[in-house]
């Protein structure tokens, strides 16, 4: 048996791709997941047939995937479509690629949300306290949120730093669906979906796919691009109360606090270290429960700590530098990842955060994770 | 017109609990070897996994945990009650339920007292809900 700390700088992607972002109704997940693929394909220069690890998440079947792409891989992973997998299924391939189970592994997830009217609630995901109208994972961060505001003071404009620095972002994103700076003001102004989260809470439903290639650090200089390394990983799952989906009373404070330093500790850097944080933006308040629970701000303190744009790009702390979930796309934390690695690589352009050598990604979540990132 | 919002899916493990409010009681899940009491119920103790679970009733008495208020109904049953309030109740006896919150203020804080009520929503479902105690 081995230290799973072992691992650390192990593994490198190589390769990432996106689709475009929108509403796609003519065409359905496997299409979207092989334009991913064929573009991280041809961002690091591999013959495809070398890929012998599949990873599928929110694509129905993983054997149309492999047939779709001409693939017989030697080792394959499905994991369902909720958000939370990402950092799961990153951390999974890794130690696949580690144990030896496949040498190159493809991840792919596609999401077609959109153009199918997805909700998100309702008779779509049936709960406990449907009776009751309790539905959707943006009123349980609500519920969270209103927690937050009782027991600390944070406001609702607090709050919006969030939304407003991750949309500047966005602006500064060609590829990001939605991309016209907003205000506190505006944020205040807009509508409630379920107080005291508004419309700027919530993230976008959109559809597109993302893929990105994983291999060992000694094979990964054999391509096109230089390779972004695994440096650590941490992980913490909170399943009580699943009763009430998406939601924990104390803001998943310790599983982000426990998966955090995993993750610090293995890849033997601190939070100052930290260049740029991508972090699991489904609603804006899990940003702030992730800022406290990594510990860039005490317990309680992150609606101070974000004010006067705290995570803008030149602020303390950049997040989200693609626009994330509440402005560039719903991918369900595939996208930020590769925002890390193209952040590292330093391909980012007008939204580059200068001198990029450690990202962390971070999910607050029943099933919580955060990988570090850093230049191989 | 008939109730048109979702109703409790009766199984198993709930179906004496939504028995029970039809009389007016409401009845927490407990486990007869350690003690530990839950909601909603489960097919063994997650503290000690035993089987001999039974059922106690509750005083109906809580705090208020949290609030939230919906401005979009996600059935067509809500849509005539828009904002309609969800609240998070922790019981007197430990176990954390969600529900509505029939009082209407906005002068609302984390902590109040609460007390259930209960309200028939058809001949077989007595829903029970919570209103702030005065």
């Amino acid at each position: 048996m081995y230290d799973l700390a072992d691992l650390k700088d192990k593994v490198a992607v190589i390769g990432v791709g996106n689709t475009k972002y929108g509403n796609f109704p003519e065409i359905d997940d496997y299409g979207l997941a092989a334009h991913a693929f064929r573009n991280a394909v041809e961002d690091c220069g591999i013959d495809k047939n070398k890929v012998d690890g599949l990873l599928v998440s929110r694509i129905p079947y993983y054997a149309r995937m492999g047939e779709v792409l001409g693939l017989n891989p030697r080792w394959t992973i499905t994991l369902p479509g909720h958000g939370r997998m990402s950092g799961m299924g990153i951390i999974e391939a890794a130690t696949a690629i580690a144990a030896g189970h496949c040498d190159y592994a493809a991840l792919l997830y596609a999401n077609i949300g959109r153009s199918r009217r997805v909700n998100y609630g309702g008779d779509e995901s049936p709960g406990t306290w449907d009776p009751w109208g309790f539905t959707s994972p943006g009123a349980a961060h609500a519920m969270a949120f209103r927690r937050h505001m009782e027991l600390y003071g944070t406001t609702t404009r607090q709050l919006a730093e969030v939304s407003v620095a991750i949309r500047h972002h966005a602006s500064l994103n060609p590829d990001a669906v939605m991309r016209t700076p907003f205000t506190i003001d505006d944020h205040e102004a807009a509508r409630f979906i379920t107080a005291p989260l508004r419309l700027l809470d919530y993230c976008l439903i959109n559809d597109g796919a993302v893929c990105l290639i994983l291999t060992s650090k000694e094979r990964a200089k054999d391509f096109k691009k230089p390779p972004v390394l695994i440096s650590g990983f941490g992980a913490q799952e909170t399943y009580s109360p699943s009763s009430v989906a998406n939601f924990d009373m104390d803001c998943w404070y310790p599983a982000i606090s426990a998966a955090g330093e995993q993750a610090y500790r293995m890849a033997g850097v601190s939070r100052g270290d930290v260049d740029a944080l991508m972090c699991y933006d489904n609603f804006s308040p899990t940003v702030l429960f992730t800022l406290e629970g990594l510990g860039f701000c005490g317990k309680g303190e992150s609606g101070p700590w974000v004010e006067n744009g705290a995570l803008k790009i030149g602020g303390k702390l950049p997040v989200n530098t693609d626009g994330g979930h509440l402005s560039n796309s719903y991918m369900q934390g595939w996208a930020l990842n590769v925002e890390a690695v193209r952040q590292l690589r330093g391909e980012c352009g007008a939204r580059q955060v200068p001198n990029c050598e450690v990202v962390q990604y971070a999910q607050s979540t029943p099933c919580t994770r955060s990988i570090i990132y850093t230049r191989g | 017109m008939s109730y048109n919002k979702p109703l409790p899916k009766l199984d198993t493990d709930n179906r004496p609990f939504w028995a029970a409010t039809k009389q007016g009681k409401f009845m927490l899940q407990f486990c007869r070897d350690c003690g530990d009491t839950r909601f909603p119920p489960g097919p063994v103790c997650p503290k000690c996994l035993s089987s001999n679970q039974d059922w106690k009733e509750a005083s109906g008495k809580g705090t208020l945990e949290s609030w939230v208020d919906f401005h979009r109904a996600y059935w067509d049953g809500f849509k005539g009650e828009l904002p309609y309030r969800v609240c998070m109740v922790r019981l007197e006896e430990g176990p954390v339920v969600v529900s509505n919150l029939t009082s209407k203020t906005d002068n609302l804080r984390m902590g109040q007292p609460v007390q259930v009520v209960y309200e028939a929503v058809t001949d077989e479902v007595t829903l029970p809900k919570f209103a702030l105690v005065e």
